[in-house]
């Protein structure tokens, strides 16, 4: 069927996205954030010297320059930090139930009073878009205590009949991507089970941990029972070898994974791992297409594609590809790159300089592969670490940008004609840690998710976290759960 | 130079995911307009207003009055643009046509059995006849909901191309009641067979139900337009109307608009706000900016 006459589509058809009406800029106010100039470690209470003398520079990526210095720990500091965990755990694995939860409750309302506070020094160390660690992982953080505070007085509920003990000190090791959340993630579950910790931050972004020590104090928690030690690999190497730890709690990269693996192979130390990914986010024909795009938006681009779970490969169903590629380039063409602290930015700084050679060199890689490299056309500041939101079309499964872990701004596209198909290639990877799958057909998903080797699969939506669901690997994305109920399980024997 | 354009099957329009427009629809709020970037976009906000009586009491000196403001918006403070248009009852064309001479405003007028469209197809396109023969520039018809939700596409689409006809020089804007379509994959469709029917404008609401205008709404039209426009080439213009009555939500909307449209869209030929009492919220907010001080309501004319 036909209808009237109409002027004829131009050839190169296109949006403007370029207008003489610009968003004012909105940079967050910085001036009321305290900072010491050099941090100490956290033990026993207390903020002490370290035994090495050393210290280490934090850097704000955005704008390559030093915000702290911070100490280098080594192993007789992890030594004492250790041993006073040790200390405290047992009378704080003696205390009751109620009384954890009380303090738990209160390390969360104090981080919530100070929410602002939090936001602005996670961004300035980490690079993340303000927007993000204000709305996310600020009262992600929060919430986490929250829920594992309601938790500590119900761990005869949690696991009826079984008799839960906790295990004593835990050694708990996080990344740079989610500096305050992953703190929170691992802190809250090991407090309302009646453990003690010796928390390692990143050493690009030690700052909100650091920040976190001073609400463990001011909320009154006993000394030793959080012990916070800032340093490098070789400070976590002391944690994971310490003879007295009990737990090794760990989030990063698959190699160190495997590391810590073997190196306590052999003791009584249980384990868990969250490591990395190489998600598979699956758009078929019948999705809705322009939310689609949004979901692979947020799966990528958020946190500057630093995210363990993000949704770094896309498939698209064929019929569609075109449609779905055209809308995500004019999408990408809305995103704001910049100042991090600046409200409307969308997408930040990458985390360190480290970091951003390496995003570069898979982009070359990429290039060099044969797929067709995409770049948004925004602008990037001159100074400070910043990639461009990247595509990869065309590209292949045995492509190395398709099989590697690139921890950046940087989409993999590849095409599919059927369902078996795409559930081999999504699957056809070392990594399981999560999934995303479009469609408008509940039983599609619900086929999928079932053959999904992933920890987590989201429908219709992507990158969605909550305390009360559990989140981890198959594979070598690591193993252990961490949140919900589940989130437990690794702090407790019976 | 022209080629034919391929129906689409109505049955089969693209779905939309309500809980993913919503995320969306949350971040254009966060976007920061103050100072320069503000004042810009209130200007462009009263330019784009169709200023609306639309009342059984209306007469010909209340839209003698309206007309007025509608050139004269803030005399008080220089620089202020005129509203795109006025839009009126077929019956009041003449008079606000008249009231207008001279100016560059347009005369809009609803049509077809306005606001529920029950009425036979014969009188609707008399009285877009009627209105378009009084002056009117712009034509604001509704569809047939009830036909519609019946799954009647071919009806709507057939009424719309007729009113199209019958509209000869003046714009179509196709007026979809989205308070009564009950869902988004119903809006998108409806847009669908507007745009492939001829419509200039899709609308999404009278004022006369709730609710109204809604930023999901608006997005989902918004997104079919931009679908529409790379398949045909041919620009449709979009006018939100009814419950964008503060200057903040305007912006919103402006935002909205650069991001899924770009700046080809930012201009009252193809985006304009339908309201009646949004052009002195955005009044009060230019005289803070200038004064620096809000002023009392009473400094604003009301018309």
């Amino acid at each position: 069927m036909t209808t009237k006459t109409s002027k004829k589509p131009e050839t190169k058809l296109g949006l403007d996205f370029t207008t003489d009406w610009a968003y004012a800029p909105a940079p967050e106010d910085t001036k009321h954030i305290k900072l010491e100039k050099q941090y100490d470690l956290f033990i026993d209470g207390k903020f002490v010297k370290p035994n090495s003398k050393k210290y280490f520079d934090t850097v704000n990526p955005a704008t390559e320059q030093k915000i702290a210095e911070v100490a280098d720990a080594d192993e007789k500091d992890v030594d004492k930090a250790v041993k006073a965990a040790r200390k405290a755990f047992a009378k704080w694995s003696k205390t009751s139930p109620k009384e954890r939860g009380k303090y738990i409750y209160r390390i969360a309302r104090l981080m919530q009073e100070r929410a602002r506070e939090f936001a602005v020094v996670e961004t300035m160390d980490g690079g993340k878009s303000i927007r993000e660690s204000r709305d996310i992982d600020v009262p992600l953080a929060a919430n986490h205590f929250f829920y594992n505070a309601g938790w500590a007085d119900k761990l005869e509920y949690a696991f009826p009949n079984r008799n839960p003990q906790p295990l004593g000190v835990a050694g708990q090791i996080i990344p740079w991507n989610f500096p305050l959340l992953m703190a929170a993630w691992k802190i809250a579950p090991a407090l309302a089970t009646g453990n003690t910790v010796v928390l390692k931050p990143a050493e690009t972004t030690p700052l909100t941990a650091l920040k976190l020590a001073e609400v463990l104090r001011d909320s009154g928690l006993p000394d030793g029972v959080v012990n916070i030690v800032t340093g490098a690999g070789r400070t976590g190497a002391a944690i994971v070898n310490h003879p007295d730890v009990n737990k090794v709690a760990f989030t990063g990269s698959t190699d160190v994974g495997k590391l810590i693996q073997k190196s306590i192979a052999g003791t009584d130390k249980k384990l868990t791992l969250e490591l990395g990914g190489k998600a598979a986010n699956i758009i078929f024909e019948d999705a809705p297409l322009d939310q689609a795009v949004e979901g692979i938006i947020n799966g990528i681009f958020f946190n500057q594609g630093h995210v363990c779970c993000a949704g770094s490969r896309l498939f698209v169903q064929e019929s569609v590809a075109d449609i779905v590629i055209r809308k995500l380039k004019d999408r990408m063409e809305s995103l704001i790159v910049g100042d991090p602290m600046d409200k409307n930015t969308d997408i930040g700084a990458i985390n360190s300089k480290e970091q951003l050679l390496k995003i570069q060199e898979y982009i070359k890689i990429g290039k060099n592969e044969g797929a067709e490299l995409y770049q948004s056309s925004c602008s990037i500041p001159g100074k400070g670490y910043f990639c461009r939101p990247t595509l990869f079309l065309n590209a292949s499964q045995s492509h190395r940008i398709v099989q590697e872990e690139i921890f950046g701004p940087v989409l993999a596209v590849q095409t599919f004609r059927t369902i078996e198909e795409v559930i081999e290639k999504a699957n056809n990877i070392p990594y399981g840690l999560s999934a995303g799958v479009w469609t408008d057909k509940g039983s599609k998903i619900f086929n999928l998710t079932t053959k999904m080797r992933a920890g987590v699969v989201w429908a219709n939506t992507y990158n969605k976290f909550d305390p009360t669901s559990p989140f981890g690997g198959y594979k070598e994305s690591g193993f252990g759960r961490e949140g919900g109920l589940h989130g437990l399980l690794p702090y407790v024997k019976f | 130079m022209s080629t034919r354009i391929i129906l689409p099957d109505f049955r089969n329009t693209p779905v939309v995911d309500q809980v993913g427009i919503e995320e969306r629809v949350a971040r254009f709020t966060t976007r920061s307009i103050k100072k320069a970037s503000k004042m810009q976009g209130l200007k462009l906000t009263l330019s784009m207003i169709d200023l609306t009586t639309l009342e059984g009491k209306d007469t010909e000196g209340k839209v003698k009055q309206m007309c007025y403001k509608a050139a004269h918006l803030h005399d008080v403070i220089p620089g202020i643009p005129s509203v795109a248009a006025v839009c009126v009852y077929p019956t009041m064309v003449k008079t606000a046509k008249d009231a207008l001479k001279g100016t560059s405003i347009k005369v809009a007028s609803v049509s077809t059995a306005f606001p529920s469209g029950q009425s036979t197809r014969e009188i609707k396109i008399n009285d877009t006849k009627f209105a378009v023969e009084n002056g009117a520039d712009e034509i604001d018809m509704v569809i047939s909901r009830g036909e519609f939700l019946k799954g009647n596409y071919n009806y709507v689409f057939d009424e719309i191309a007729e009113i199209k006809e019958a509209c000869g020089p003046a714009r179509l804007k196709v007026i979809f009641e989205t308070g009564e379509l009950s869902t988004l994959d119903n809006v998108r469709r409806a847009s669908e067979i507007a745009m492939y029917a001829g419509a200039d404008f899709i609308k999404t609401s009278t004022g006369k139900i709730s609710p109204a205008a809604t930023m999901p709404v608006t997005l989902v039209m918004l997104e079919a337009i931009r679908d529409y426009y790379y398949k045909t080439g041919r620009m449709v213009g979009m006018k939100p109307a009814g419950g964008i009555s503060t200057a903040k939500a305007a912006l919103h909307y402006l935002v909205m608009v650069k991001e899924t449209l770009g700046g080809a869209w930012l201009s009252n030929e193809w985006f304009r706000f339908g309201a009646s009492s949004l052009a002195n919220d955005v009044l009060m907010q230019i005289a803070k900016e200038t004064h620096g001080v809000y002023q009392s309501s009473d400094y604003f004319s009301k018309d």
